[in-house]
């Protein structure tokens, strides 16, 4: 089925496990954070350094994108300008502003400081993605699809926005998770699942069955 | 001069999380910047806070970083000189 503006492929990242379009991608359930991210860095076959350099914000974004774009780039078929990214988060970068908090009583750390902010992670993407569209970093407690499709959506339908990567990516207390979905204002993708709040929120609260 | 150029390159892979570089792979010599190891600007600012936490050395003049930071060689040659003052 296509649709205007229709999700073409989203990835979920939940309990240590990463599902791509339906199909669970990679899993290590128990690791912890930095263990999972070097493993699923490792099973995707990146060769991008600066990922090492990442806060764990950054790495979680990163890598959902990663999976999300893994067969498909978003310059071949786009202009840098039509692209964008929007997502959302509970804890913004507190991970990032605990850590740097931390080395400054001894020495501020440069590194740390530079991703004390969340936005930083949608900058990370847009080099990586050569995306130069609209950005934009919100926090909720909760996620919430009903303004997430209403944002999205109106990117699409006033600025010249034509695919935006969209969702909720969060890291706290050495938990995380990441559900990111492409927007297309067309599409004529195998997965083409119409873009409204019911849909995302059923994606987004998929339960693992095993 | 060794063991401290050893503990150097050590205390780099550390400090800016090196991992995709292998600390054998990097010789004392080699450019820490450009071609070398690949660095950038806040990893330069990361070598400054480096040399300052584990040596107690300042850098008086930040326009000689790129002589002091060039290689480990010339990192420890610095840090030599210093901690003799």
């Amino acid at each position: 089925m296509s649709f205007d503006k229709a999700i073409s492929g989203y990835v979920l990242i939940k309990e240590g496990r990463v599902m791509y379009n339906d199909v669970v991608l990679f899993q290590l359930p128990d690791a912890a954070p930095a263990i999972f991210f070097n493993e699923l860095y490792n099973a995707l076959h990146i060769n991008y350094p600066k990922f090492f350099k990442m806060d764990n914000l950054c790495k979680t974004v990163f890598l959902a994108t990663e999976v999300l774009l893994k067969d498909r780039s978003l310059t071949g078929k786009y202009k840098a300008e039509e692209t964008g990214i929007v997502f959302s988060n509970a804890n913004s970068s507190i991970d990032a502003d605990v850590r740097y908090y931390q080395s400054s009583m001894l020495a501020p750390s440069p590194a740390l400081f530079v991703y004390t902010l969340p936005n930083v992670a949608i900058g990370e993407l847009c080099i990586r993605h050569g995306i130069k569209g609209e950005t934009a970093c919100f926090v909720f407690d909760i996620f919430d699809s009903v303004f997430q499709a209403w944002y999205v959506d109106m990117l699409l339908d006033t600025i010249g926005t034509k695919a935006c990567i969209s969702g909720w990516a969060d890291f706290c207390d050495e938990k995380f998770e990441a559900f990111f979905y492409l927007l297309e204002a067309e599409t004529d993708n195998k997965l083409s699942i119409k873009h409204n709040s019911e849909n995302i929120d059923k994606l987004y609260n998929h339960v693992w069955t095993s | 001069m060794d063991e401290l150029m050893a503990t150097l390159k050590k205390e780099i892979f550390e400090q800016l999380n090196l991992h995709h570089v292998k600390p054998e792979d990097i010789g004392y010599d080699q450019p820490l910047f450009g071609e070398g190891l690949g660095l950038d600007s806040i990893d330069a600012l990361e070598l400054i806070v480096l040399l300052q936490q584990k040596y107690g050395i300042k850098l008086a003049n930040p326009a000689e970083g790129p002589k002091i930071f060039y290689s480990i060689k010339t990192m420890a040659e610095y840090i030599t000189d210093h901690k003799k003052q």
